[in-house]
């Protein structure tokens, strides 16, 4: 385990803004206590810094897992964030899509989301912007990237995607072995 | 009073007895385990845990241990004893408990490569005589070193192949693969010894080849460049060169550290990149004017439709001429709308 490097802090908060936007100052300044971003087998994990001195006791090869993984670093020194960041992107999303209850089922399957399958949206959504995915009932699902900005999702067709899937909460079930 | 006094004097004198016995004679319910070699005497008998309560824990122990080294005391005492410069030794007999070794047992010794790859293959070492037969000397001589049996070193004439060289020294050829293998051979030796002892096998540099690869090709570069007398610190480089690859270890921040300076780094990095972000998103911009004049556009058509509608509540072909004057109403608007654009 170690901290991030000025480079790969500048990856992780490049595409968790994609999500939260500013809404990351919350996560590194709490007030509630020292919370920090560690790094242990190439995943990023976040952890309040009592986690973390109970978790150095642990030698490295045995550790599986610390705090909430927020996602891994590739080969290629990108970061893909995990499904279990969601407990942290849900409650700051900037932008939000909720899916009718009928593609809630699809989505869950790793599908993306078409415009049939869409109830609301942000406003002033735009291409390309990391969202959130919320069921009617404002149960985060998942979060992905809007196919299609806010304007646009107005004109095209009902089955065109709305909506790249990225991650899912059915990944806890499908994923099981390789989440950490 | 005084058969009573009698009895108590006995009594008494019986007591002060057994107080000088108890001195050397100490009564187990259990017989000790003695090792006298070791001087080492265990005691297996019970410790009553309400004596351990009941007595001060110092006192009993301490009577424990002198019973138990008085015991230990009588046992040497049985051994015979011999007078040397006036102390009273005895020899200890030879210690039958057997003790750990004082170091851990020495680590068996590193497989060599040709070992390792024999294990992996499965083979075998096989014996070989050491005496030979020499035909020609007709006699049993060792089959390595000095007066070995059937030397090639020593035959006087060397056939030479069809396919060499005529002019080629054969002797010559024989003398030098034998140099080449003992340096082989020891070059081996040195690298086995490298890899047990876990240092860095060190590398045999760039070995000429055929044909070198892309990677062998940047090696020899980098190495060439840098074996310069200032280790390559003037040394040109040509337009399209990457820098060679410099040897920077990383360096990571301690695991736990400083966590409040760490939290000011990373909000000053969020405001560096807070600060790149384009205040004005046109994208944006564009589409929340373009909502503004569709709502605009909306409330005036509801506006004016709710108006027709209460003042020409019961006029028939009234969509038609709804249609109509909407679509007038909206064109007015627009106009209405792009003047104060202008200003």
């Amino acid at each position: 385990m170690r901290p991030l490097t000025d480079e790969e802090t500048k990856t992780v908060f490049e595409k968790l803004s994609k999500y939260i936007g500013e809404n990351i100052k919350l996560l590194v300044d709490r007030p509630d206590g020292t919370y920090c971003f560690r790094l242990h087998n190439d995943r990023l994990y976040y952890m309040s810094e009592k986690i973390l001195k109970l978790a150095t006791n642990i030698s490295r090869d045995k550790l599986v897992s610390v705090g909430t993984c927020f996602g891994k670093f590739t080969k290629t020194k990108k970061f893909r964030l995990h499904i279990t960041a969601l407990d942290f992107l849900a409650p700051y999303a900037k932008f939000k899509v909720w899916v009718k209850p009928g593609a809630e089922q699809s989505f869950l399957y790793g599908n993306h989301v078409l415009k049939s399958g869409l109830g609301r949206i942000t406003e002033n959504t735009m291409q390309y912007q990391g969202v959130v995915v919320y069921s009617m009932a404002d149960v985060p699902l998942g979060f992905g990237v809007a196919a299609k900005s806010t304007q646009e999702c107005r004109r095209v067709d009902p089955m065109s995607i709305v909506v790249f899937h990225q991650a899912d909460v059915g990944e806890f079930i499908r994923n099981e072995d390789t989440l950490t | 009073m005084a058969a009573c006094s009698v009895e108590a004097l006995l009594a008494k004198a019986e007591q002060e007895e057994a107080e000088k016995l108890r001195s050397i004679s100490v009564h187990k319910e259990l017989d000790l385990d003695f090792d006298v070699g070791n001087l080492l005497a265990s005691d297996k008998n019970r410790i009553e845990s309400r004596d351990f309560k009941q007595q001060k824990k110092e006192d009993f122990l301490r009577s424990l241990a002198r019973d138990n080294t008085q015991l230990l005391i009588n046992e040497i005492w049985k051994l015979p004893t011999e007078r040397v410069e006036e102390a009273i030794v005895a020899r200890l007999p030879e210690p039958t408990t057997p003790l750990p070794r004082e170091k851990p047992p020495p680590k068996p010794k590193a497989p060599t490569k040709w070992e390792q790859f024999a294990k992996l293959k499965g083979i075998q070492k096989k014996k070989k005589t050491n005496l030979v037969w020499d035909e020609n000397a007709k006699e049993w001589r060792r089959r390595w070193g000095y007066k070995r049996a059937n030397d090639a070193t020593k035959e006087w004439l060397i056939e030479v192949p069809e396919t060499a060289d005529p002019n080629e020294d054969q002797f010559g050829k024989r003398i030098k693969a034998k140099k080449e293998k003992v340096a082989k051979n020891e070059l081996n030796r040195l690298r086995n010894i490298a890899r047990a002892q876990k240092v860095k096998v060190p590398g045999v540099g760039l070995v000429p080849t055929a044909q070198q690869s892309k990677d062998e090709l940047a090696r020899a570069v980098s190495v060439a460049k840098t074996s310069t007398a200032s280790a390559g610190r003037f040394q040109d480089r040509l337009p399209k060169e990457k820098a060679p690859k410099t040897g920077k270890k990383r360096k990571f921040e301690p695991l736990i550290g400083d966590f409040s300076n760490e939290r000011q780094k990373q909000l000053e990095l969020l405001k560096i990149m807070d600060g790149k972000k384009p205040k004005l998103d046109i994208t944006k911009a564009v589409n929340k004017q373009m909502r503004e004049e569709d709502r605009e556009e909306a409330a005036a058509k509801y506006k004016r439709g709710a108006g027709k509608r209460g003042r020409k509540g019961n006029m028939s072909g009234k969509g038609k001429g709804k249609g109509a004057r909407g679509k007038g109403g909206k064109a007015g608007g627009g106009r209405k709308r792009a003047k104060p654009g202008k200003h």
